[in-house]
């Protein structure tokens, strides 16, 4: 059928054969493949994208490319072992998927860790957290289709990897959180360093403000997008900052806390609608940005209390915790990371399991993209922060 | 709530459903009946002073290893607004473990029961969309099933490889190094 409009337009051109629009169907579903290569999916993942014209009405996301069934090879390893695998658990942010295996195996053994070791790990962990966020915040802007951020904040990433190079000596899969401790103690004149990567850092942060945050189009781009609600976000299981946007205020670093974080004081920020709604886009956009100051104080503080002591606990040589079960959750960059371990007193795990972030926000694609545009959905897979790596393990 | 609290209150309401075990090391938990799950589920969701309104992990166990034939699908649950969580599991046949789907409880399990159903072969009733989700569709085997053998071939590509130094011939070493 021709609109009213239409038809005052063509009504110089005579009679109008209506039949020559007929093999046009406005109700015609489109499928499109976004992936497995897609620049803004952040690794190999496929969204299969039923559209209506530009408007979505389902995307299913097809996962699993880059499983490299961790779990498994979990069971066949020793328990020491397996640590480097949790590097690749989440090679974005690795220190956190390392201190969460780790915790878990000392919960299951009743291992305390020294002091000092757990300072070593608050620090690389909120290293790795700004390292991870930088990602994040370069990552929603270029797939918006701004690249001079992401540089700029790869730029920032660079000079924390050559901070924990220096601490373990790798710049991306880490390895440096041991059971029962940390590989390496700090090295001289780190405190410094580190202080002064920060002042600048921290000092910088106004042009990213001024370059990305505040940036009209940018906003407009993320503002009310995707709105995830309080009661979706938790019966959807997602985690940390997506969680925190939708307005929870739960971080488990303060609310269940672990390691040293009870001695550190920071803020917690929770989703405020700052551009829009709460829970839309930009406000798990600009809550990353909130906790990278955050972490940077965090550091700071751990480097300011620290004292001389031990940095491994007496763990024998032949790991064999005894049999039974344990579920540590770990504050990681993507949130809620949870090892759960099974032993039957043996020297290599009955059972090792790994839930993340990523898994359970990919869960909601489906339901939350009908009747988003094409182009909202990178938005709001970007502004999730998924990793692939982390989805599929 | 501690969790025996937790259990306390679910076994004032589900006598003969649940059992508390104590493990040697690490957490407790609660062993459910595999045919109340989702009214166990509902139960612990709605009522006042439990609300575990988060399902934070669902994954499974195969525990022939462990001298029992029974693959166990665990469910760690918490609540946001209690702030406290609980462990529980079900036991189910090994032959053909089936078990209610509780994605109508939580929507996150839908995902999380995919990937069990992917790894080890659990087949949840009434799961709304109920494919593998991490391995290829024609994949043969559970692999978390600790009598799972690998094929030797997947759509005509082998699963193994030999080792690389056993494909130079021998002698060639010594060929590449006059040349």
């Amino acid at each position: 059928m021709i609109q009213d409009g239409a038809a005052e337009l063509f009504k110089d051109l005579g009679e109008i054969d209506s039949g020559q629009f007929e093999h046009y169907e406005p109700e015609e579903e489109m499928i499109l493949n976004m992936g497995p290569q897609h620049p803004s999916t952040h690794g190999v993942l496929n969204f299969i994208v039923f559209t209506d014209g530009e408007v979505i009405r389902k995307a299913v996301p097809d996962i699993g490319y880059l499983h490299r069934s961790i779990e498994k090879i979990g069971e066949t390893v020793t328990w020491p072992g397996f640590m480097p695998y949790t590097d690749r658990v989440d090679y974005v942010a690795a220190m956190t998927a390392n201190e969460g295996y780790a915790m878990a195996v000392e919960k299951l053994m009743g291992l305390a860790v020294p002091k000092r070791a757990h300072y070593c790990r608050a620090i690389a962990s909120e290293l790795g957290r700004i390292a991870s966020h930088m990602i994040a915040l370069g990552a929603i802007a270029m797939d918006i289709g701004a690249v001079t951020p992401f540089l700029w904040c790869i730029g920032h990433r660079e000079r924390i990897n050559d901070l924990l190079e220096e601490l373990c000596g790798a710049r991306l899969t880490f390895n440096y959180v041991r059971i029962g401790g940390v590989s390496w103690d700090l090295p001289d004149g780190y405190a410094a360093k580190t202080n002064k990567f920060l002042d600048e850092f921290i000092g910088s942060l106004y042009e990213f403000q001024n370059l990305i945050s505040n940036n009209p189009i940018f906003v407009e781009r993320l503002r009310n997008v995707a709105i995830v609600t309080r009661d979706e976000a938790i019966d959807y299981n997602l985690v940390g900052p997506n969680l925190r946007a939708s307005g929870v205020d739960w971080d488990l670093r303060r609310d269940m806390p672990y390691s040293i974080y009870p001695e550190l004081t920071f803020r917690v920020p929770v989703g405020q609608g700052w551009a829009g709604t709460v829970g839309d886009s930009y406000d798990r956009f600009y809550l990353r940005f909130l906790e990278i100051q955050e972490s940077a104080f965090m550091v700071r503080q751990c480097l300011l209390q620290m004292e001389p002591g031990e940095i491994m606990a007496k763990v024998p040589r032949n790991l064999k915790p005894p049999a039974g079960e344990a579920y540590a959750r770990v504050e990681a960059a993507r949130g809620d990371m949870g090892y759960y371990v099974v032993s039957d007193g043996g020297p290599i795990a009955y059972r090792v399991r790994a839930r993340t972030g990523s898994f359970a926000a990919m869960g909601m694609i489906e339901a939350k993209s009908r009747g988003l545009m094409v182009a909202d959905l990178v938005a709001f897979i970007a502004s999730l922060d998924v990793v692939a790596p982390e989805i599929d393990r | 709530m501690g969790p025996k609290d937790v259990f306390e209150t679910l076994k004032a309401r589900f006598a003969d459903a649940a059992e508390w075990k104590e493990g040697h090391a690490g957490e407790p938990y609660a062993i459910v009946d595999a045919g109340k799950i989702v009214e166990v589920a509902r139960f612990l969701k709605e009522t006042h002073g439990l609300l575990f309104d988060c399902l934070s992990n669902l994954t499974g166990v195969d525990l022939v290893k462990l001298k029992l034939d029974r693959i166990a699908v665990v469910y760690h649950l918490f609540s946001y607004s209690q702030r406290h969580s609980f462990v529980m599991k079900v036991h189910l046949d090994r032959t053909a473990p089936t078990v209610s789907t509780l994605s109508g409880v939580w929507r996150a399990a839908a995902y999380m029961e995919r990937e069990v159903f992917d790894l080890l072969g659990v087949k949840f009733e009434g799961h709304p969309d109920l494919r593998r989700i991490l391995l290829p569709e024609d994949w043969v085997g559970y692999p978390l099933r600790k009598d799972y053998t690998e094929e030797a071939t997947y759509q005509g590509i082998p699963t193994t490889r030999p080792n690389p130094l056993e494909l130079i011939p021998l002698g060639m070493a010594e060929e590449i190094k006059n040349a």
